[in-house]
C-alpha cells in the first residue's frame, strides 16, 4: 500500500474491514433464504418477459402477483416458468401474455421433474445471460477505441420529466464535458413497486425510469460521445422498491453507473429493511456483472445528520456496503463509495477537515471511484456564494483524486438545472482541476495537525461503530437509529409483504451464473 | 468586459428617494441597475446578441447590455446581461398577509410545546386529490427534511404522519379522525386549471360538513399558496416558496398554544 500522507493507521483499517465483513455474512445468511416479488419479476425481465395487459400492468407484475395470490411464490418463477414451457411449448413471454388474458393458469399445470424443470429454461437463461454480455462488450469496446474523460468524471444530472427534452440536456452537458450524465428519477418512483412502461414525458423533479426511457437516452449519448470521441456514461437509480428490476434493465440497456445503497432506501424512503437487503444483494450481482458502477448514498447521511458529528457514520457505512457489494461480486473497481462535502460553511478550519476525510476515505479505499458529493445542505439561493462553494469542493477532489465528482449547482435549493447552470458547474471543475492537477502530489499534511488528527479520529469512531454493530447485527443496529439517527423497525415501512421464504422447489440459476462472470 | 457598464450618459435620473417610485438600485438611487442571465435557443452571433437585447427591452430595460455570450451548445446561447429597469414600484401601497407566528428552530419548537402543550402533537399530511406529488409534503414532514431544514418526523414532540400522494379528500378526513391530528398538512402542487384551488375548498367543505373544521389547524402549501390565497380558501394558514418545515412547525405549535390556552 501507498505510504499515507496523513498517518493512517492500515492495521485498523484491516480490523474495521474484517469486522465489516462479519457484519455482511452475517446479513447474507438471512438474504440466502428469501426472496421478493421485486427479485422474482426480474427473474420475469430476464427470462425476456416485457409489456403491459390492458389496464397498463407490467407483465412481470402480474405474473409474479398471480403466483402471490394463489400463495405459492414461495416456490420461485423460475419453477413455474420452467414447468409452463414444458408443458406449454410457449416462450416465458408467450405464457405472461396468457396469463394476463387469463387463458393460463401456473399453479393448475401438471408438475414435471425438478430436472426437467431446470433443463427446459436453462436456454432462456443462457440467452439473457449472452444478452447482457454482449452490452458489456459493446460499452468495453467504446472504451477501447474512443476513450473517456479523465477522472474525477464529471457527473451532472437532468431533470426535466421528459425523456426527449432531457436528452437535448444531456447532449449539451456531454458538449461541455460531462461524463457522467445521471436522468433523476420522478419524485416517488422509489416507492412504486412496479416499474412503469414506455417512453414518457410527463415527471416532477425527474424523469419515470422506464426500460424505453433508458435505450432513448443510451442511443442519444452513444451518438454524442462518437461524435465527441469521449464514452459517455449513463446513471440511473437501483432504489427503492424495485431495486433488481431496474438493475436488470441497466444491464440490459448498457447503463454504466447506478444509485445502489444497501441501506439507503431503509432509511430514508422508509422501505422494510428485509425487503431491501435482500433486494440488494439480486441488484448488486447483476450489476457487478454487467460492469456497472454502483454508487452508494452516504453522503445521504450528512443531509439529516451533523457532517462534522457524524462523519464516522459515514465511513463506517462505506466499510459495511463495500462488504455487502464484495458479497455480490462487485469488484472494487465498480464501487463507487460515497461520501460528502456537507459541513457548514461558517465552522472554521471547515475545509481542512472535508480535505482530511476526502483523503482519508481516499486511502482506504484506494481502487474504488470515489462518489463525491457537492455541498447541498447549506445552499441557500445565493448562486453567488454557492458558486464558490462549489469551488471549494472541486479544489479538495482534484487535491484527494476522487473517482466521480457529482458537480453542484449554483441554483441548488432552487430549481432542477438550466442548461446554463450545467455550463457554470462544468466550467467551474474544468478550470479547478486543470489549474490545480497535482496539487496532491506535492502536498503531504503535517504530523500532529488537525488534519491528521481529524483522520484518526473518525477511523477511530468509524472502527468503533462497526464493531458495537457487529455485537448487534445490522438489522438491529438500524431498529436503534445508529445511520443518520433514523430508527426503521424490522418488521415496518413498505414492502414487508413482498418478502417470502424460499420453498423447497426454488431455484435461480442466476444466482451462480452471475457470481461466476 | 462592455464599456456600456460605466457609460456616463444615461445618468440624467432623479436621484432623490420617493417611496411611492422606487427602482433596482445599482450604485447611485433610481439608475434602475439589473443584472440578468438567461439562455436563448439560436445559434451564437450577432443576431443572438440583437436578440438578447430586444428581449432585454420587452422586459423592461433601457440601455441593455451584453457583457458574457456563451454557446451551450449548437443552437442554446447563454447571455450575461445588465441593463436599467424602467418600471417603478409604490413601495407605500403594499400590505402582505403574515401567518402570525415567531419562527423557531427544531429544537426551540420542541421546548416550546414541552412547556405550553404538555404532550406531542399530532400532525397528518398529504398530497390530496390527484396531486401525485410529493416533494412539498416530504419537504415539510420527512426526517430528512429540506436545504438543511430537518423535517417535522425528526421532531421530538411531534406525531408526524405523512399519506403521501393522491389520497382523497374523504379519505383524509377519515384518517384525520381516527389519527387525533392536531394539525392537518395539505401540499397541492400541481396547479393546471386551477384544480388544487377546486380540491382545498372541497376538503374544507367536507370538514365542515363533518364538523371537523374547528378542531383542527387546517394549513396548505406548495409553491402556488400564498398565506392571503389560503385565508380566503377557509385555511387557517398558507405556505409557499421558501417556507420550510421550521415555519410550519413554529405556526402549528404556536396556534395551538393559543386554542389550548385561551
Amino acid at each position: 500500500m501507498e505510504r499515507s500522507k496523513l498517518g493512517l493507521d492500515f492495521e485498523k483499517v484491516g480490523y474495521a474491514k474484517e469486522v465489516s465483513k462479519r457484519i455482511a455474512d452475517d446479513v447474507q445468511k438471512f438474504v440466502d433464504n428469501y426472496s421478493t416479488v421485486a427479485v422474482e419479476r426480474t427473474l420475469c425481465r430476464l427470462l425476456g418477459i416485457d409489456g403491459v395487459d390492458k389496464n397498463e400492468v407490467p407483465l412481470p407484475n402480474v405474473l409474479v402477483d398471480e403466483l402471490q395470490e394463489k400463495g405459492v411464490l414461495s416456490e420461485g418463477v423460475m419453477f413455474f416458468l420452467g414447468n409452463a414451457v414444458i408443458e406449454t411449448g410457449l416462450n416465458p413471454q408467450e405464457i405472461a401474455e396468457k396469463i394476463a388474458v387469463g387463458q393460463l393458469d401456473l399453479t393448475k399445470i401438471p408438475v414435471h421433474s425438478t430436472e426437467e424443470i431446470h433443463k427446459a429454461i436453462q436456454p432462456f437463461v443462457m440467452k439473457s445471460i449472452q444478452v447482457i454480455r454482449d452490452r458489456k462488450a459493446k460499452r468495453d469496446n467504446y472504451l477501447n477505441t474512443i476513450g473517456e474523460g479523465n477522472k474525477p468524471y464529471l457527473y451532472v444530472i437532468v431533470a426535466t420529466g421528459n425523456i426527449f427534452e432531457d436528452v437535448v440536456q444531456a447532449e449539451a452537458a456531454a458538449r461541455q464535458g460531462a461524463d457522467i450524465i445521471a436522468v433523476i428519477r420522478t419524485t416517488g418512483q422509489s416507492l412504486l413497486d412496479y416499474v412503469p412502461y414506455g417512453a414518457t414525458t410527463e415527471g416532477f423533479g425527474g424523469t419515470v425510469a422506464t426500460q424505453e426511457n433508458f435505450r432513448i437516452m443510451r442511443t442519444a449519448l452513444d451518438k454524442v460521445g462518437e461524435e465527441e470521441g469521449r464514452y459517455i456514461r449513463l446513471c440511473n437509480y437501483c432504489s427503492g422498491l424495485c431495486m433488481p428490476e431496474i438493475a436488470a434493465m441497466g444491464a440490459i440497456e448498457g447503463l454504466d453507473v447506478m444509485l445502489n445503497d444497501a441501506l439507503y432506501g431503509i432509511l430514508f424512503r422508509d422501505i422494510n429493511m428485509q425487503r431491501t437487503i435482500v433486494d440488494q444483494y439480486f441488484s448488486r450481482l447483476l450489476n457487478g456483472f454487467a460492469g456497472v458502477i454502483i454508487n452508494t448514498g452516504e453522503d445521504n447521511y450528512l443531509t439529516t445528520a451533523d457532517a462534522f458529528d457524524e462523519a464516522h457514520t459515514v465511513l463506517a457505512s462505506d466499510f459495511i456496503n463495500e462488504q455487502l457489494a464484495l458479497v455480490a461480486g462487485i469488484p472494487e473497481e465498480q464501487m463507487g463509495l460515497g461520501h460528502a462535502f456537507e459541513m457548514t460553511p461558517d465552522l472554521e478550519n471547515g475545509f481542512l477537515y472535508e480535505l482530511a476525510q476526502a483523503q482519508m476515505i481516499r486511502e482506504i479505499f484506494p481502487k474504488a471511484p470515489l462518489k463525491y458529493m457537492p455541498p447541498t445542505k447549506f445552499m441557500t439561493g445565493n448562486v453567488f456564494k454557492g458558486h464558490v462553494q462549489d469551488a471549494l469542493f472541486n479544489q479538495i477532489s482534484i487535491w484527494t483524486g476522487q473517482g466521480i465528482q457529482l458537480l453542484g449547482m449554483l441554483t441548488e435549493a432552487i430549481h432542477t438545472p438550466f442548461m446554463s447552470d450545467r455550463y457554470l458547474s462544468i466550467e467551474n471543475a474544468k478550470y479547478i482541476f486543470n489549474n490545480m492537477k497535482s496539487i496532491g502530489d506535492e502536498m503531504e499534511f503535517k504530523e500532529g495537525g488537525i488534519i491528521r488528527q481529524r483522520a484518526a479520529k473518525v477511523l477511530d469512531d468509524a472502527t468503533e461503530l462497526v464493531v458495537k454493530i457487529e455485537k448487534e447485527g445490522l438489522f438491529t443496529a438500524l431498529e436503534k437509529g445508529i445511520f443518520a439517527d433514523i430508527k426503521r423497525p424490522k418488521n415496518g415501512g413498505k414492502g414487508l409483504a413482498g418478502v417470502v421464504e424460499k420453498g423447497s422447489n426454488y431455484f435461480n440459476p442466476f444466482i451462480e451464473l452471475l457470481h461466476k462472470k | 468586459m462592455s464599456g456600456g457598464l460605466y457609460s456616463t450618459d444615461s445618468n440624467e435620473f432623479d436621484k432623490t428617494l420617493d417611496l411611492t417610485k422606487i427602482k433596482p438600485y445599482g450604485d447611485t438611487m433610481n439608475d434602475g441597475k439589473t443584472q440578468v442571465s438567461f439562455t436563448l435557443p439560436v445559434v451564437k452571433g450577432d443576431e443572438a446578441i440583437e436578440a438578447a437585447k430586444q428581449m432585454m427591452r420587452k422586459m423592461g430595460f433601457e440601455n441593455p447590455q451584453v457583457v458574457y455570450v456563451q454557446e451551450l451548445m449548437a443552437g442554446f446561447t447563454f447571455f450575461n446581461c445588465y441593463g436599467n429597469c424602467i418600471h417603478t414600484v409604490d413601495f407605500t401601497g403594499i400590505t402582505v398577509p403574515k401567518v402570525e407566528a415567531t419562527a423557531m428552530d427544531m429544537h426551540e419548537t420542541d421546548d416550546f410545546i414541552k412547556e405550553n402543550i404538555g404532550r406531542p402533537i399530532r400532525v397528518l399530511g398529504a398530497s390530496t386529490g390527484s396531486d401525485a406529488h410529493t416533494v412539498g409534503i416530504d419537504a415539510i414532514m420527512n426526517m430528512k427534511g429540506f436545504a438543511g431544514h430537518y423535517g417535522l418526523e425528526r421532531y421530538e414532540m411531534m406525531e408526524a404522519l405523512n399519506m403521501g400522494s393522491q389520497v382523497p379528500n374523504e379519505e383524509f378526513i377519515a384518517k384525520a379522525i381516527e389519527f387525533q391530528a392536531d394539525v392537518l398538512l395539505v401540499s397541492q402542487t400541481v396547479t393546471q386549471k386551477d384544480v388544487h384551488i377546486k380540491n382545498l375548498v372541497e376538503l374544507v367543505e367536507l370538514m365542515e360538513a363533518e364538523g371537523l373544521r374547528e378542531k383542527v389547524i387546517l394549513i396548505c402549501g406548495g409553491p402556488r399558496i400564498s398565506h392571503e390565497l389560503a385565508k380566503e380558501l377557509g385555511y387557517d394558514a398558507g405556505f409557499g416558496m421558501n417556507k420550510y418545515a421550521d415555519d410550519v412547525a413554529s405556526y402549528a405549535a404556536q396556534e395551538l398554544s393559543r386554542r389550548i390556552n385561551k
